[in-house]
């Protein structure tokens, strides 16, 4: 499939190298525009109104109050919805704007234009809405009773799928088990929602530009909102300020096109943070249930396990979020037997989606809590257990599914065992900063046990499912300049870095530029599920191969030769029958090629009533171990280190691998220690990054990190997508080393079973009297 | 003790200019004053209520929360915003090669923060530098990269200075 031939090539800027991202001194100086930073002549503001209830009827809306407010220019409701009434990724059943039903506390019901931010507030506050209260579903169990009345015409059942194989009724000589839940997370992208609409001078259409994850999956989605074709709306991509899958969704799209039409003026909405904690879907909670079957010596026979997702008022993607979790309930290891059962539901909270590492994450954390309990039942300690099941390439999955990827979790195991451990200070020369309490100087050092845990994953890359998953890119050569297009967004995760080095090395040329990210050229599919370096990293080379197959063409042709005889070593063109070089900056002088190429990965196929099918692309592997530093008495926790060993097939630029690593963790981290959207009664009571805490600086560790490099066959240029897996294992890892500090502390304690950890599952061992 | 003319009309000086600001309203950030008026979009808005640290500036050379400052008081002040830097300052180049840059959405108010901690304090250790700055919320380098690129800047000052 590649071409790994070209692979050691000198040319400055290639792959495996680390050039500079072309953005960064635009962003280091403030120049770089973010899609909140876009602004226009003439230019008004949108604001939305949205539900207080989590589930009522609207029986009126008044606008009148607020459009008399001076300064205010329109304000639609769903009647205003020229086209489709509702969106969705997966299935259409959100409404743009709630028409007859609220379904959560923050749904959409209208949208203010006004002159500023101030005149659209008061006129949001303005608009008189009579509500009908009724009953709201918040538990996601109750949900998936047949006798609780229905929240959507859908169902509450998003989806059931189950996962079953081999002899259901095998019993192990050790068997462990345990409930575990997951709270909800927010992706907490720092750069706001945010989008400019600009309607196109005669009205028939309009250019939107927007901070997103996957610009043709708006474009279809708004423009049948807007009952216009596609090639009356163009999407740009705004400065995207971060997203970790809250901007696979549509958020505020349809609505600023909407307004931009209605008043045609150029309309820019943007979200404040406590809208943005509504404005976007967030990671599902989860409530699980496991029980594993082992042999004496620690050799998984079965997995049982129960899986409830509590998806929120609408869809979104929590399908594909809960058929990651129960085809990856076993983790890493082989199992042969398997009875796993999963289900999405809806209720009346926040709708939930994608967000980093979407369902492995809740059943990672499950599966690494069982495998220490296992490890604990057959007296293993937590690596030998790991060992002793690791998954090799060529195993089969609960679903059937061989693993044809490369799947190094024997060499991750081995690479984790022989990590020097860090050293702890001695209490008189610790300075407080690196205590538990931190700068708050709270915990005595006497109070501080050290933990040691492990963490080890398998994650899915690219979609799932027979998805027709494809991404465009076009190469153009011209002037000795190579030039690359392509709609694969930019979110901060560096594919404007890599696109051009994977043209480098594969033309020989250094001068590459990139054409604007835009529904100007095919779809790249969406920034997500570990898949743009694989997917459009494959559309960028192979347009980049057809140039240059073109220009072995011709130089054959003028020399009177076969183009097979040519090959590209560094920035040379190079005649493998006479060893002539010749630099390829002068062969293309007066060359013009321009390549489109849609990339495809292989087909996967849906998965049947049990759950078997080769329904995944292929997979990446990455273990972590975290040390921790646990004041037993307090509860606080403060992470010493967190050293990682991940699969990445080829670090194409080892710079951004290290980022993806280190910042996936610092999220997995949050998971484990701090971050959870608490709602009661649908309503958000931490909506700010007051109350929402995200690790800062010094709550990071520092993170050593070894890469397995081992080129994947079936990968373009042998790189697997590294997004995900640091967010997925570090969670179980730092609560597995919380649970050793505590072990260590008390000879035994209560097994840890919920994330984000409360200082009270701490602190309550020692007031049940354990610690003495 | 502020000089409050009229909070609607008055002058601020930002990265040595004064400039004019009519029509404001009277409870405006200066982190809005600087936007949506200035047009300085340099600092950044991601939280508005001083949690995140993306809208830092320098008020009279302090470091502060941009959102936190009511701009009609800011009139006798000097503010330098990361466009008064001048760009290519070694904290800024540190920042780009060293990997402290993905999304880049916290790294103006970063900079700031940076740059001040090093004005304060020229050669501080690793548990300061991490203190210094964790009023900075970055969502995606996990942070490693930009306590490299300040160390960086530290190393680079230390050899110009020997």
């Amino acid at each position: 499939m590649s071409d790994l031939g070209i692979r050691e090539s000198s040319v400055t800027g290639g792959l495996g190298q680390s050039p500079l991202r072309p953005d960064g001194i635009a962003k280091s100086e403030g120049a770089y525009e973010f899609s909140s930073d876009l602004s226009a002549d003439n230019m008004l503001i949108g604001k939305t109104l949205r539900s207080p209830h989590q589930h009522a009827r609207i029986v009126s809306i008044n606008t009148a109050p607020a459009l008399a407010i001076s300064g205010v220019h329109r304000i639609i409701t769903a009647e205003d919805v020229p086209g489709k009434p509702t969106y969705g990724l997966i299935s259409s059943d959100q409404p743009v704007f709630a028409a007859d039903v609220v379904r959560y506390i923050g749904e959409p019901i209208a949208a203010v234009v006004a002159d500023d931010e101030e005149i659209c507030a008061r006129a949001v506050d303005a608009i008189e809405v009579t509500y009908e209260v009724l009953p709201a579903l918040a538990d996601a169990r109750l949900a998936k009773d047949p006798n609780t009345p229905s929240i959507h015409p859908d169902g509450n059942v998003i989806r059931e799928q189950n996962v079953i194989t081999g002899d259901v009724s095998v019993i192990g000589d050790v068997v462990v088990e345990e409930h575990y839940s997951i709270g909800m997370q927010d992706q907490a992208f720092l750069g706001l929602e945010s989008a400019l609409a600009i309607p196109d001078e005669d009205g028939a259409g309009v250019e939107c530009h927007v901070a997103t994850q996957w610009l043709h999956e708006d474009l279809g989605q708004v423009a049948a909102c807007l009952d216009l074709p596609e090639s009356a709306v163009r999407l740009v991509l705004g400065g995207v300020g971060g997203a970790f899958g809250g901007r696979e969704d549509l958020s505020l799209q349809v609505h600023v096109c909407l307004l931009a039409l209605a008043t045609g003026r150029p309309v820019k909405m943007h979200y404040s943070r406590s809208e943005s904690f509504l404005g976007h879907v967030h990671r599902h909670p989860a409530e699980i249930w496991m029980r594993h079957h082992a042999t004496s010596e620690g050799i998984l026979v079965k997995i049982e396990a129960e899986f409830v997702f509590d998806g929120g008022a609408y869809a979104s993607t929590s399908s594909a979020v809960l058929v990651n979790a129960v085809t990856h309930a076993q983790g890493p290891y082989r199992c042969e037997h398997a009875d796993v059962k999963g289900i999405a539901v809806r209720t009346n909270n926040l709708p939930c989606g994608a967000m980093r590492g979407f369902g492995v994450v809740q059943a990672c954390f499950a599966h690494e809590r069982q495998m220490d309990l296992l490890a604990q039942a057959c007296g293993l300690d937590p690596l030998e257990i790991r060992r002793r099941n690791a998954m090799s390439t060529g195993d089969r999955l609960i679903t059937g599914q061989v693993v044809e990827s490369v799947a190094p979790v024997s060499e991750i195991i081995e690479g984790l065992s022989r990590m020097p451990f860090p050293q702890r200070a001695g209490a008189a020369e610790e300075h407080p900063y690196e205590l538990p309490g931190g700068a708050g100087n709270t915990t005595r050092p006497d109070d501080v046990v050290r933990g040691i845990g492990y963490g080890l994953s398998i994650k899915n890359l690219m979609y799932s499912e027979a998805f027709d998953d494809y991404s465009t890119a076009r190469c153009q050569l011209r002037d000795g300049i190579v030039t690359l297009k392509f709609a694969t967004a930019e979110v901060g995760q560096g594919f404007i870095t890599i696109a051009p080095q994977i043209a480098r090395s594969t033309l020989g040329l250094e001068e590459v530029e990139l054409d604007v990210i835009d529904t100007n050229v095919g779809s790249a599919g969406s920034t997500s599920a570990s898949r743009q370096t694989w997917m459009s990293g494959g559309a960028v080379e192979a347009a980049c191969l057809r140039v240059r197959e073109l220009v072995y063409q011709h130089v054959a042709t003028a020399e009177g030769t076969d183009p097979l005889v040519y090959t590209i070593d560094g920035t040379e063109l190079v005649n493998t029958n006479t060893g002539d070089r010749r630099p390829m900056a002068d062969v293309v002088i007066g060359l013009e090629f321009d390549e489109e190429v849609e990339y495809r990965h292989r087909p996967t196929v849906p998965l049947d009533e049990n759950g078997q099918g080769d329904c995944h692309t292929a997979f990446a592997f990455v273990g972590h171990r975290a040390v921790v530093d646990v004041d037993i008495e307090l509860g606080l926790v403060r992470v010493v280190e967190i050293s990682t060993v991940q699969d990445v097939g080829r670090a194409l630029n080892p710079l951004s691998v290290t980022g993806q690593i280190e910042g996936g963790i610092a999220q997995g981290l949050g998971l484990a220690l701090m971050e959870e959207i608490i709602q009661r009664d649908g309503r958000i009571m931490n909506p700010s990054f007051t109350d929402y805490l995200i690790p800062t600086i010094a709550d990071m560790p520092p993170v050593v990190a070894e890469l397995i490099e081992i080129p994947d066959p079936q990968a373009p240029m042998g790189a697997k997508g590294v997004g995900e897996p640091p967010t997925i294992s570090s969670t179980p890892a730092v609560i597995a080393a919380i649970q050793d500090a505590m072990n260590t502390a008390y000879g035994s304690a209560p097994h840890l079973r919920r994330v984000p950890l409360q200082p009270s599952d701490v602190a309550k061992t020692v007031n049940a009297g354990l610690g003495d | 003790m502020t000089n409050i003319h009229d909070e609607r009309h008055f002058e601020l000086t930002v990265n040595g200019e004064r400039h004019e600001v009519v029509d404001v309203y009277p409870g405006e950030s200066l982190l809005t004053v600087l936007r949506d008026r200035l047009g300085l979009t340099g600092a950044k808005g991601a939280c508005e209520e001083g949690e995140c640290g993306s809208c830092s500036v320098l008020l009279d050379g302090n470091l502060v929360c941009s959102c936190l400052v009511l701009a009609a008081s800011a009139t006798q002040s000097s503010v330098v915003t990361v466009e008064g830097l001048g760009g290519a300052t070694d904290v800024q180049t540190a920042f780009v090669e060293c990997g402290a840059i993905q999304c880049g959405f916290c790294t103006p108010g970063l900079i700031m923060a940076a740059t001040n901690l090093l004005e304060r304090s020229p050669e501080p250790q690793t548990d300061e530098i991490r203190e210094a700055l964790a009023g900075n919320l970055c969502r995606c380098t996990g942070y490693g990269r930009i306590v490299e690129a300040v160390q960086t800047v530290i190393a680079q000052r230390g050899q110009g200075a020997s």
